[in-house]
């Protein structure tokens, strides 16, 4: 079972429960953060830290350098073909109007 | 939505559809012998279905929808003990929604819901425990469904449970893992599959080391992928890389969310909690060994199964039906002599038309937009 | 003979319980006192009073209206009976205008019908008369008969509402689900899928906070303007049980046409949009109670946006696809990737996933 969805946790809902509570475009639920607490830190070190729920539980912190590193290396992907054929087309027709990219916002 | 919008990107998808075409081009295969890479998450078949990515893909390279999904593969059997369960009238029967209309031989837990049974649709085993501390003269029994991904869940409510004494709870528990399956399918004959895109959110609790011995000892490469459209081109990529670099190696394409080393504390409740059992059936592919869990002894009071006595009777699934052939990539859905016909999303023969992650299902309702129509 | 009558004026009748009985469907005064004291003064000023078993209309003068009578029906058996943004009340009457206007017609007058569960408090009844008058004044619509049932606890869940509505279609006006011709444009008012979602997250289990609300509303005027800015409208319908995709689905099949949206284009809240990721829920297969789907001949496309864009039910309204030849019967969506997919209909109701 694998729908996992990122959110933020904004407040602790019960310290000596392990429950916090976790923020998801607005809409907010209480998680179990038993599996990405800091073992003897405190629950509110978790405030403002992002992390993968499922089913009520946090089971992962989302880790932003990472993310950062997966979105840069995206951004490199291609990068070398698409000059080469920008300079190829340019020399042989007049250049195709680039598709405007609107990443989804769902 | 953060660290979900980014890697939905439709610029960076079609670059990453380029290298794709570009790579697999080198790769000297055909439409009669394609590039095979199975998913074996049901998440990961809904996300290729729900962005039609397979009609982005070349035609030499094929998605093969592997055994990822707990409800499709829930035998005949099973469903009927939920019921049984179910039907008491002490009981409230907690489960995911994804449960509730998988047939057992007479009825889906939505039927026994209509026939009288307080069955009860909860997002999560914690809100299975908050009924049961709402309804102290009843038991609530939480049908525990789910790979690696959701055993943690299961397990810290037993442990939460355990350390409430609340007596009125338990688990009636389905979880199944992947390595013995991913094992047994590999070990079968004829396994034409040449690379994995390996499930996501398992690997966030087991981490990268288990699955090894796909590269070391079956020789294909296998790379953890995230379940935006994105993390799934990329995973792509980096399986085709290695075929084309003629390696075989465990990669992570989702390291934003998997540790190499799994989590530790889920890790740990899964250990206290559960422990193995010899064998456990899957519709579709018969029994494979240490590939269920229960609960252990120390917890047996929250195990429904102890407490309550279930019919526990094997059902066949009926003779039509062809599922294991088509979890191991050796039929198309479509090709099924029942697809569409006698099998379909509203009358399910076989378990992969049963959930909407279903290979069989999802061809169905998303329509297999290359190949199907 | 002169019979002398008591000069005391005559006394209002009042439910003196405070739950429904089956006493107050028995016939006598308890049911006279509970239609009296929640339905009839609550409804005075939106029914025509006296209180006949009938209402009855002048056919001259609803003939001044249009050309032919639209009659529909509907039954409401929401649970909860309160949600956020409205109740089973403002439910019943804005289905049942909706049905009418999503015809061509006037709204012109409605039946309100109900069948109370032994043990209702009488207080959660008037609540909802309350709301349905304040429904129909607000859409200038009168409900001008009705009934009264009462059955023993257990025999409904609290309370089913069944609202029929007579209205008048404007003379000339031709609309139909088979009408959609390749070319025409798919518009729709506003964001989708609130309704369906606050329903889902009220029913409690899901333990989910959120600030999303239903968004029932009366669409009769939306329709008029509608009209007035595109005459030649081929369909109109509101996009209630199975969303979105139930009525391109309905239109795709009639209409022996292809319909093609852009998942980019469709207008969702972020926060039904996280609802439905946390959930794995598909927001085109929520309900709406405030959403008209409409196909217009592309021409007619701009004015039909920019008058309802000046509308306040229709500020975010948008064209989400188009009528095509190519595959007819189906719907197919681009998603915001680039890909393609269909959009089928659904075999029960949308269950919330964790796979």
């Amino acid at each position: 079972m694998c729908l996992g969805i990122p959110g933020q946790i904004v407040a602790i809902a019960d310290g000596d429960a392990t429950l916090a509570v976790v923020e998801i475009s607005g809409v907010r639920r209480a998680v179990d953060v038993a599996c990405v607490v800091d073992p003897g830190q405190p629950l509110e070190t978790l405030i403002g830290a992002w992390v993968l729920v499922h089913v009520g539980f946090a089971m992962s912190r989302i880790d932003e350098d990472e993310a950062a590193a997966t979105l840069q290396i995206l951004a490199e992907i291609g990068e070398a073909d698409a000059e080469i054929e920008a300079m190829r087309d340019s020399a042989a027709a007049p250049p195709l109007a680039e598709k405007e990219s609107t990443p989804c916002a769902s | 939505m953060r660290f979900v919008t980014e890697f939905r990107d439709p610029a960076v998808a079609a670059r990453l559809i380029r290298e794709i075409g570009t790579l697999a081009a080198r790769l000297e295969r055909g439409r009669e012998n394609p590039i095979a890479v199975m998913e074996v998450c049901g998440g990961h078949t809904h996300a290729i279905f729900r962005y039609g990515l397979e009609g982005l893909l070349p035609d030499i390279i094929e998605f093969v929808h592997g055994p990822g999904c707990p409800v499709c593969v829930l035998p005949m059997g099973r469903v009927d003990d939920c019921v049984a369960i179910a039907a008491r009238p002490e009981v409230i029967f907690a489960t995911f929604g994804d449960a509730m209309r998988v047939p057992g031989s007479r009825k889906s837990l939505l039927q026994a819901k209509a026939d009288g049974a307080d069955v009860r649709m909860v997002y999560s085993p914690l809100d299975a425990l908050a009924l049961a501390r709402r309804h102290k003269d009843r038991h609530v029994v939480f049908f525990g469904l789910g790979f690696e991904t959701t055993m943690p869940a299961t397990a810290l409510t037993v442990l939460r449970a355990a350390r409430e004494g609340i007596a009125n709870f338990s688990v009636f528990c389905n979880h199944i893992t992947i390595i013995p399956t991913l094992r047994a399918l590999l070990a079968q004959p004829n396994f034409g599959i040449d690379g994995f895109i390996g499930p996501g959110h398992v690997s966030m609790v087991i981490g990268t080391a288990p699955y090894r011995f796909i590269a070391e000892e079956f020789g294909r490469p296998l790379v953890v992928a995230g379940f935006e459209p994105i993390d799934l081109l990329q995973s792509l990529l980096m399986v085709l890389r290695q075929l084309a670099e003629g390696r075989a190696a465990i990669e992570n394409q989702y390291a934003r969310v998997v540790p190499e080393h799994g989590n530790a504390a889920a890790l740990a409740a899964v250990a206290e909690v559960y422990e193995t059992r010899p064998t456990f059936e899957w519709r579709g592919l018969g029994s494979i060994a240490d590939s269920g869990v229960r609960l252990r002894a120390p917890y047996a009071v929250f195990d429904a199964e102890r407490r309550f006595a279930v019919p526990d009777i094997k059902v066949a699934d009926p003779a039509a039906c062809r599922c294991g052939e088509v979890l191991t990539g050796a039929l198309k859905p479509w090709a099924c002599a029942a697809f569409g016909g006698a099998c379909t999303p509203d009358t399910p023969l076989g378990a992969l038309m049963v959930s909407s992650e279903g290979a069989c299902a999802a061809y169905h309702q998303y329509g297999g937009m290359r190949g199907a129509a | 003979m002169n019979i002398p009558f008591d000069a005391t004026p005559r006394r209002p009748r009042r439910v003196s319980q405070t739950t429904v009985t089956l006493a107050h469907g028995g016939g006598g005064t308890a049911m006279r006192d509970l239609i009296e004291d929640v339905f009839l003064e609550t409804f005075a000023g939106v029914a025509h009073p006296p209180a006949e078993d009938q209402a009855r209309f002048d056919l001259l003068a609803l003939m001044t209206l249009g050309d032919r009578l639209a009659f529909t029906t509907d039954s409401f058996v929401v649970d909860p009976l309160f949600f956020p943004g409205g109740d089973i009340g403002s439910l019943a009457v804005c289905g049942t205008i909706n049905d009418l206007a999503v015809g061509g017609a006037r709204p012109v007058a409605l039946s309100c019908a109900v069948i109370i569960e032994e043990g209702l408090p009488v207080d959660t009844l008037r609540r909802i008369a309350r709301s349905m008058a304040h429904a129909a004044a607000e859409a200038g619509v009168s409900i001008v008969t009705g009934d009264t049932k009462v059955v023993a606890r257990g025999a409904c869940d609290k309370l089913f509402v069944t609202t029929t509505g007579i209205g008048v279609v404007r003379a000339g006006l031709h609309v139909g689900i088979d009408r959609a011709r390749p070319g025409d444009v798919v518009l729709v008012n506003g964001l989708l899928g609130d309704h369906g979602a606050a329903i889902l997250n009220a029913r409690g289990d899901l333990a989910l906070e959120t600030t999303i609300e239903s968004d029932c509303a009366p669409l009769h005027d939306l329709v008029a303007t509608l009209i007035a800015a595109a005459p030649g409208v081929r369909m109109m319908r509101d996009a209630t049980r199975g969303g979105v995709a139930a009525v391109l689905n309905e239109l795709a099949e009639a209409s022996k046409v292809g319909v093609r949206i852009r998942e980019l284009d469709l207008p969702i809240r972020p926060e039904v949009s996280g609802f439905c990721e946390i959930l794995g829920l598909d927001p085109l297969y929520l309900a709406n109670e405030g959403k008209l789907v409409v196909v217009v001949p592309a021409d007619e496309a701009p004015a039909a946006l920019a008058a309802w864009r000046a509308h306040p039910l229709g500020r975010e309204a948008i064209a989400i696809g188009a009528i095509v030849a190519a595959r007819p019967g189906r719907v197919v969506m681009e998603t915001c990737f680039g890909g393609e997919r269909i959009v089928d209909m659904l075999v029960g109701d949308q269950l919330p996933r964790i796979c």
